[in-house]
């Protein structure tokens, strides 16, 4: 029974070292949950359509260390995104900052957006237009009132 | 009635304009917010001598270029040869910091190919190019007397660009 025991807790120990062999992660999880929370709204510069937590490239993997220590340091996560984009520029935020060159970018979709609401309208408006008013005579009403009775009757609808 | 087939044909036309303007741009080069800004001090040691160390501040009152490379780049070897030509043309003296590599590797390289650099700073660890927004190495900062960079440009340089803007920009550095 113990050297079953013995065995059982050698591989379990073994595999544990292997993986953190595998995926170096700060030791303390509380870290390492704002690290990913942080660079999972960064993108990577490599590989630019990856964020800089998923990315395995050697810049994401040094900038990762980087933002590790700025945490362990005890700097807010504002600071930690100034720090970033001191050196790569807002191109490195998935979420780009509200500022005169990027309001075009946030503004466009709506603008887009009202001028299709306002081309449906006058469309709308122009097809409402096109169909004339015709006035119905007493007569017609009659005739249509028979119509609609003889299909009725007839059991098409 | 005839403007309104016109309107695809516009909006196609548009599209199209649209579509050149973005597919010949490169995506990845990437507007550096260092332009204007002073150069990040540094002070790491240098490849050929690892007792010296260099940092920026010694350059302080000349214009001067620095090249980010290293021996695993095939690009900066490529670029390699330009490299030597600048130097020889003795408008700017050129350091080079040799970015994440094998001090052994990155002097095999310079004997190899010729050493452009007045000297190299040697940064083992990337710590460097971080704070110099390095992500694709090759990349070149013109920095003038007063410590400020005024240009960058990622990738290698060409003969081209070297004429058509870095020989320029030197020169006007040069005469303020």
């Amino acid at each position: 029974m113990k050297s079953i025991l013995l065995i059982s807790l050698c591989v379990l120990n073994f595999g544990i070292s292997h993986a953190k062999d595998a995926v170096p992660l700060a030791d303390d999880p509380v870290t390492e949950q704002r690290l990913i929370s942080i660079s999972e709204e960064m993108r990577c510069l490599v590989c630019q359509n990856e964020s800089l937590a998923g990315s395995r490239s050697d810049l994401a993997n040094d900038l990762r260390r980087e933002i590790r220590n700025l945490i362990k340091e005890g700097k807010s996560d504002d600071q930690i995104r100034s720090f970033m984009v001191e050196r790569y520029g807002d191109f490195v935020l998935y979420r780009p900052p509200v500022k005169p060159i990027t309001w075009l970018l946030w503004v466009g979709p709506f603008i887009i957006l009202l001028i299709g609401i306002a081309g449906l309208l006058t469309y709308l408006r122009r097809r409402n237009s096109a169909v004339s008013n015709i006035t119905l005579s007493a007569e017609d009403n009659k005739r249509i009132d028979a119509l609609l009775n003889s299909k009725e009757d007839k059991g098409v609808l | 009635m005839k403007a309104k087939f016109l309107i695809p044909l516009v909006l196609f036309i548009v599209l199209v304009i649209f579509l050149a303007i973005g597919l010949n741009r490169d995506p990845h080069e990437v507007p550096s917010p260092l332009i204007n800004k002073s150069a990040p001090a540094f002070e790491v040691a240098q490849l050929s001598e690892p007792n010296k160390s260099f940092s920026p501040a010694s350059m302080k009152g000349q214009v001067w270029i620095l090249n980010v490379w290293a021996s695993w780049c095939v690009a900066c070897r490529e670029e390699h040869p330009v490299l030597v030509e600048l130097a020889n043309s003795k408008m700017a003296p050129i350091i080079g910091l040799d970015y994440k590599d094998k001090r052994e590797d990155a002097l095999a390289m310079l004997t190899r190919q010729g050493n452009p650099y007045l000297l190299s700073a040697f940064d083992a660890n990337g710590r460097v190019g971080i704070d110099y927004g390095v992500y694709g190495v090759p990349e070149t900062y013109v920095i003038d007397k007063a410590g400020i960079i005024r240009f960058k440009h990622i990738g290698p340089i060409t003969m081209d660009l070297l004429n058509r803007k870095i020989y320029p920009l030197i020169g006007e550095l040069q005469k303020s």
